[in-house]
């Protein structure tokens, strides 16, 4: 098990090593592939007003004009040990992890990231949980019950859910649970700990349309594959020995569903950021998705980089996570590798 | 959602043999006849496959379909919006009279009008669908080049070569695709690769799709490359002397015709919705041009006064979405063959 943990654990950091790498290539060699000078890409961070002396500090300060591996270089000494920007005489301190400067608001980014963190985080976790009890309960009713008119309204409602972008779901509840017909509170976020009632009134509908559509895809996975466990011979030997149908169900048909849903969730909560981006936006909630979102309108090209390059972290460590938690499910995991 | 029901039902009346025809005659077809057979007794899939023709000849017909039934898409109405709330009125000729709540559709008007600026929403549905099927069919495409190009390589060579494009596919399906492509739009300047505006855009956005969604296919192609080179028309082809491109694009490929069209029918819903969230968010198809996660995205400012300004655009994308689906998922269906006839 140590030996695995640590197998995996090499391989997360090695991963980290290469998203961040990705990250940098796209933020520093995709835009000079695409024929822009070092003039235009340090107009790009410059900020407010571009003045040619500005570019020029601009080059100076994040080294623009220095050979591409240098410069990937000072890029992760950033996130490790933190950078110095210079600013005419005075010096600005980006302290580690430095996931970038915003030029424009004067603003380390790493910080406002941590701050609208919670925001996002309260979306995620919500929706996934209503997103993994309601996807598999529903599942797996469905494949017990096949055929039943639950099972073809679910399995309708599923194959609509996978079908509907988190944003037409979003506005709809908006235009009309909100606003027509006044059955929903206006969303927005209140931090749980000022009133843990006000927030979760307002991520309700948030979490809902966030939620729909995983819970969709997970209806439909949990009933396949339910089905087709429940079709195996151990299931008939459980049976034939007597046990009792929910012990045939729970135990001996939900467990091996579940194994390869928890593969799934994993991979799904790392992306469930992107999702959220689209769930910020139309209920305008100041997460790190907007956050992003709103640096594209301005511009602000270092919000952008800190926030996709935080984005690709998280992926990384929920998968690590959720690697660590498999192999300690499936003891057979461990010794494949 | 009536389209598909209408649909499944004209599905009804076109092939009512399909039911009582060649039940039992499986003795000698191939396997490509039983799926078509199952196919075509699978109404619903039917249906979805009969709704993306109807799309792929609306947004070819664009032109020709928005001259007839409506007006060019970016032509102002403004005579027939309330200056106020931006809201379509419902008697252009009487500014006091209030809002019209099914957003003027009408003989005139078939899916209403856009508020504030008033332009022909069925003009801009229709072309919407061609941008939303342009990207998606081009970002398919490319997703399945690269993903059968490297699951064969990975699947019929084996050994190191497996390990490095395997690992490369897990790492590939790790990443933030949707942040991933917000950066490469910003970073992006107009001008880039010779292309401007919304050829710059659909092209961007094709080449992230493609790059990043390749290993769906890559995967795929991996694991039946994999069972299909242990077979025997591979052994005779190398015992004769062929070579490995011969073995590969000869013997191999055309095989894997049949899982590869499959899975992309049903990777074209996803890259729908990628290119109608990128515009929603604004960095995918920039305006005046009609895209139908753009409309979405305006529909945000007037969802009080012009709540169809939200439905039309949605249900469009829901529609194309749900079609492909429906076809996607029959298809596997038909040549799953696990699945009892």
């Amino acid at each position: 098990m140590i030996a695995y943990i640590l197998r995996r654990l090499g391989a997360g950091a090695l991963l980290l090593v290469i998203v961040t790498l990705v990250t940098f290539g796209i933020f520093y060699v995709v835009p000079r592939l695409a024929g822009q000078t070092t003039e235009q890409l340090a107009t790009m961070y410059v900020g407010r007003a571009p003045t040619p002396e500005a570019i020029q500090a601009t080059i100076d300060r994040l080294g623009l004009d220095q050979p591409i591996a240098l410069q990937f270089w000072e890029f992760l000494k950033g996130i490790f040990v933190g950078a110095e920007y210079q600013f005419g005489r005075n010096v600005v301190e980006c302290s580690a992890p430095c996931f970038g400067y915003s030029f424009q608001n004067y603003q380390e980014v790493f910080p406002e990231i941590v701050r609208r963190l919670p925001v996002t985080f309260s979306l995620a976790i919500g929706a996934a949980v209503i997103w993994l009890v309601g996807g598999v309960t529903v599942g797996m009713v469905s494949a017990i019950k096949k055929g039943s008119v639950f099972d073809r309204i679910a399995m309708g409602i599923a194959l609509a859910g996978v079908s509907l972008p988190v944003f037409f779901t979003g506005l709809l509840a908006l235009a009309f649970l909100v606003h027509a017909w006044g059955i929903f509170p206006s969303p927005g976020y209140t931090p749980f700990l000022n009133n843990p009632v006000a927030w979760a009134t307002g991520l309700v509908l948030p979490w809902l349309t966030l939620a729909f559509l995983h819970a969709a895809m997970y209806a439909r996975q949990t009933r396949a594959g339910m089905l087709e466990t429940m079709g195996e011979d151990y299931i008939r030997t459980a049976r034939a020995k007597g046990l009792k149908e929910r012990t045939v169900v729970f135990k001996h048909g939900l467990r091996p569903t579940l194994t390869p849903i928890l593969t799934i969730f994993g991979l799904d909560l790392g992306l469930v950021l992107g999702g959220a981006v689209l769930t910020e936006q139309v209920y305008s909630l100041n997460g790190i998705g907007r956050y992003a979102v709103q640096a594209i309108v301005q511009s602000d090209l270092p919000v952008i980089l800190g926030v996709t390059l935080f984005g690709a972290f998280f992926v990384v460590v929920c998968n690590l996570i959720v690697d660590l938690l498999y192999a300690w499910v499936d003891p057979r995991v461990r010794v494949a590798g | 959602m009536t389209a598909p029901l209408d649909a499944s039902e004209s599905a009804d009346r076109a092939e009512p043999e399909a039911i009582t025809h060649g039940v039992r005659n499986t003795a000698n077809r191939s396997l490509r006849q039983i799926a078509w057979q199952r196919f075509r007794r699978d109404k619903v899939a039917l249906g979805g496959g009969i709704v993306v023709a109807l799309l792929v000849l609306i947004a070819l017909l664009a032109p020709l379909l928005t001259r007839w039934f409506g007006y060019p898409p970016n032509e102002f109405h403004q005579s027939l919006i309330d200056p106020l709330t931006g809201g379509v009125l419902r008697d252009p000729s009487d500014p006091m009279g209030g809002l019209d709540p099914m957003g003027g559709i009408s003989a005139d008007h078939l899916l209403g009008l856009e508020p504030v600026n008033g332009r022909d929403l069925f003009s801009r549905i229709v072309y919407g669908a061609q941008i939303s099927l342009l990207v998606a069919f081009g970002a398919t495409v490319l997703c399945v080049v690269i993903g059968t190009f490297l699951g064969v390589i990975a699947g019929y060579f084996g050994g190191w070569v497996d390990a490095v494009i395997s690992r490369a596919m897990d790492i590939f399906l790790a990443f933030p695709l949707l942040l991933f492509a917000i950066a490469l739009a910003g970073v992006i300047p107009d001008g880039a690769f010779g292309l401007q505006g919304n050829g710059l855009r659909v092209g961007v956005i094709i080449f992230i799709i493609g790059f990043f969604n390749w290993p769906y296919i890559g995967r795929i192609v991996r694991g039946q490359t994999l069972t299909l080179k242990e077979r025997e028309f591979v052994e005779a082809a190398r015992s004769l002397g062929a070579s490995n491109s011969y073995i590969l694009f000869r013997e191999l490929l055309p095989n894997l015709v049949t899982p590869i069209l499959v899975y992309s029918t049903l990777l074209i819903p996803t890259n729908i919705i990628f290119e109608a969230s990128l515009s929603f968010l604004g960095v995918g198809i920039n305006p005046p041009t009609p895209s139908w996660g753009g409309m979405l995205s305006n529909s945000l400012q007037y969802y009080t006064t012009s709540p169809h300004f939200v439905i039309i655009p949605g249900l469009a994308i829901f529609i194309t979405v749900l079609a492909f689906n429906l076809l996607g998922d029959g298809l596997r269906d038909a040549f799953d063959p696990r699945s009892t006839d």
